[in-house]
């Protein structure tokens, strides 16, 4: 049987398992440390904010009253600087005009400016539009080396009339979101660290839970193969009470009802042919008085009056094939009882098929093509009852000519012999070898006991080679033996 | 030994159909058969009567075919034909190795225990040669006589058949089926078992080590030939 080598099957199904569990923890993760990195990242920043506008607000009462509704650059410039605190740049703008520069920042140890001053340029367009419309307004934009938050606010002036207006100055403060970006960083990587330990941990997860699935299924998948293979007692351990152990109950029994039906067979088998060799035994003896006298009874046929003489004949003539009959039978059973030896010799086999066709008086009827110094290890005997058989076959039921054919390698001898009748019907091809198989029903019974290619393929076999049939593309059937060129040696073969 | 005369056959066969089948063929064929039915009537017959030939059933009831052929060959040089069983492979080894000369599957045909008998009987060429010598063995070829260190050996006649075949030609290899055609009148497949009991057992009664043989050689592969001594 040729069965295709199949994928280990494991191995979808860890990889399955494995890629369910780790697409679990994922999604999981992501949506719990997801979730919590979002809120915490927007609280962090609403407080942040609203201490940075609360605290603006409250430097800017400061200022009132204006003293200059139309202040100039310096003016700008005091704003500017009451407005700033610490670290943070201020921006004060009226108009075209806009509070000095500072010097910037010195970066240590170089003592230059790496830092320019907050610049309009910086602050968005749409921050702006929203503070020239008189309101106070905030916007995180990423300035140089990091996050900010710029807050920008108009300044009102109150008229007596306690009516409030814009006074065309504006300010705006950057303050640094460094501090905060830096804690929600730190909830990031921590984010990141539990989901990573959480696909470890379900990895494991997922490696213990198919081992403990996938051991028992791997161990059911070796037993069934076994058992295929024709390994009757392959069992396998049942381990607690869970589906799977289930399964391997009903394997177990499946198993025990097979191997009680295949043992019945294999008696009842056993026993027909052990039947088949006590009955050809047993008629033996009988066969053994009558062949003594069939001679007999054929050589007086001839002066014996006429019914007499070709009843005489008839019973001389069925002794024989009875004889050839029961032979044929107690050999195959010796094949069936596996007590069949080869007494190896070694041979020139192109001498060994001259002999064959000389014996039986067939050297003008058959072609050969016999290379000569061919020698091998084999059995002479059972050789010449495989060639006697195929070359009597191709004789009596192939067209002339008959041809023989040797070929060897260092291994292996070949011998082909061919007719050139028709051939074999194809659907009769594979039964040829088959006991008691005749090609077509009206084939008279006296050809042959019905056994002789079962027992040359046997013979074959024996030597540890093959006999196999084809028909030739030209036509004709050719029957090839193939032998090794030294058989193996069994017990006792001759030396 | 009778050739074209009557020969005597001593018949060993418990079975009464075969018995009778067998001594009328063997009869018909120009032999004095005397035809017994067990191994003891056999040898009792032996010790009155010498055949030319035994033909003896292995199966038999109370002594066996290998004892009684044993028993035989003990005293006696006459050629045995042994009666086997078809598919009994081990039977005819073990008849061998107790001295049969040759064997028949039974059923056998008469003409085949024809041509068996008289291969056995087949008188030896007496030649006009001297006394050949090899080491301690001399052979002698006109009175059939061979003797080691001066004491004649006891031969049966395949066994001396087997001898003067090889020793013929010293140095030659003989291939087993070339000495089954010659000596036992086998074609080439006959049983080359035989080939090899007899050396076994010629090697016991001439060789001073059989398992270091000088006059009969094994050439592994081929055969066996005779010397060099």
């Amino acid at each position: 049987m040729n069965r295709p080598v199949a994928p280990r099957p494991s191995l979808g199904l860890r990889a399955r398992l494995m890629f369910a569990f780790a697409l679990l923890c994922v999604i999981t993760t992501a949506a719990v440390a997801g979730g919590i990195y979002v809120q915490a990242r927007v609280a962090i920043l609403q407080r942040t904010q609203d201490a940075a506008v609360q605290a603006m607000r409250s430097r800017l009462q400061a200022l009132y009253p204006l003293r200059d509704p139309a202040p100039d650059a310096a003016e700008l410039g005091r704003i500017a600087g009451a407005v700033a605190e610490g670290d943070d740049d201020a921006l004060a703008l009226y108009h075209g005009t806009r509070s000095p520069a500072g010097p910037g920042r010195p970066c240590l140890p170089f003592g230059r400016p790496c830092r320019p001053r907050l610049d309009p340029e910086v602050i968005p367009e749409a921050l702006r539009r929203e503070v020239a419309g008189g309101h106070i307004a905030w916007q995180r934009v990423v300035w140089l080396d990091g996050p900010h938050l710029i807050i920008g606010t108009p300044l009102l002036i109150v008229d007596p009339d306690r009516t409030a207006r814009a006074s065309g100055i504006e300010v705006y403060l950057a303050q640094s979101l460094a501090p905060e970006q830096r804690s929600i960083d730190g909830l990031a990587a921590s984010a990141w660290l539990t989901g990573g330990a959480a696909l470890a941990f379900a990895v494991v997860l997922a490696l213990l839970a198919t081992r403990g699935v996938l051991g028992p299924v791997r161990e059911l998948g070796r037993a069934a193969r076994l058992l295929g293979e024709g390994e009757m007692r392959a069992r396998i351990a049942v381990r607690g009470s869970d589906e799977l152990a289930d399964v391997a109950r009903t394997f177990n029994d499946t198993a025990a009802e097979l191997e009680r039906h295949v043992r019945q067979l294999r008696e009842m088998e056993a026993d027909a042919r052990r039947f088949v060799a006590d009955v050809s035994h047993e008629l033996r003896t009988p066969l053994a008085a009558l062949t003594a006298v069939a001679d007999v009874l054929d050589e007086e046929a001839a002066g014996l009056p006429e019914p007499a003489g070709r009843a005489a004949r008839l019973v001389s003539q069925e002794t024989l094939n009875l004889t050839g009959l029961v032979n044929d039978l107690i050999e195959i059973s010796r094949f069936d009882s596996g007590v069949a030896a080869l007494a190896l010799n070694e041979v020139d086999v192109a001498e060994l098929v001259r002999a064959t066709l000389r014996t039986r008086g067939w050297p003008e009827r058959v072609g050969t093509e016999l290379p000569s110094a061919v020698r091998a290890r084999l059995d002479p005997r059972r050789v010449d009852v495989i060639l006697a058989n195929l070359v009597g076959n191709a004789l009596r039921h192939g067209e002339p000519p008959v041809s023989i054919r040797l070929r060897a390698d260092p291994r292996w001898i070949t011998l082909e012999v061919r007719d050139h009748g028709p051939g074999l019907d194809e659907a009769v091809l594979p039964r040829v070898f088959d006991r008691f198989y005749k090609a077509s029903a009206a084939r008279a019974r006296s050809e042959g006991s019905g056994l002789g290619l079962a027992i040359a393929r046997e013979n074959a076999r024996l030597h540890r080679g093959d006999l196999t049939v084809a028909n030739a593309p030209d036509g004709g059937a050719v029957f090839t033996l193939r032998l090794p060129s030294r058989a193996p040696d069994q017990d006792g073969g001759a030396e | 030994m009778k050739l074209g005369g009557v020969s005597r056959v001593l018949l060993i066969e418990d079975d009464p159909a075969v018995r009778e089948g067998l001594e009328l063929a063997l009869t018909r064929h120009g032999h004095r058969v005397h035809a017994v039915e067990s191994g003891e009537q056999g040898l009792d017959r032996l010790r009155t009567e010498l055949p030319d030939v035994v033909v003896l059933d292995l199966m038999l009831p109370g002594m066996d075919g290998f004892e009684v052929c044993r028993r035989i060959r003990a005293a006696r040089e006459v050629p045995i034909i042994i009666l086997t069983a078809r598919g009994d492979d081990i039977d005819v080894v073990a008849g061998l190795e107790v001295g049969a000369d040759d064997y028949v599957v039974k059923p056998v045909q008469p003409r085949v225990l024809e041509a068996r008998i008289r291969a056995v009987l087949r008188r030896i060429g007496r030649d006009q040669a001297e006394m050949e010598r090899y080491g301690d063995l001399t052979i002698d070829r006109a009175g059939l006589v061979v003797a080691n260190r001066g004491v004649p050996v006891a031969l049966t006649p395949t066994e001396l058949r087997l001898l003067l075949e090889l020793s013929g030609t010293p140095g030659r290899v003989h291939s087993r089926q070339q000495l089954l055609e010659s000596v036992w009148e086998h074609g080439y497949f006959g049983d080359s078992r035989l080939v090899d009991a007899c050396v076994q057992r010629l090697r016991a009664k001439i060789e001073d080590d059989s398992a270091a043989p000088v006059y009969v050689q094994t050439v592994r592969g081929f055969g066996y030939r005779f010397g060099p001594v």
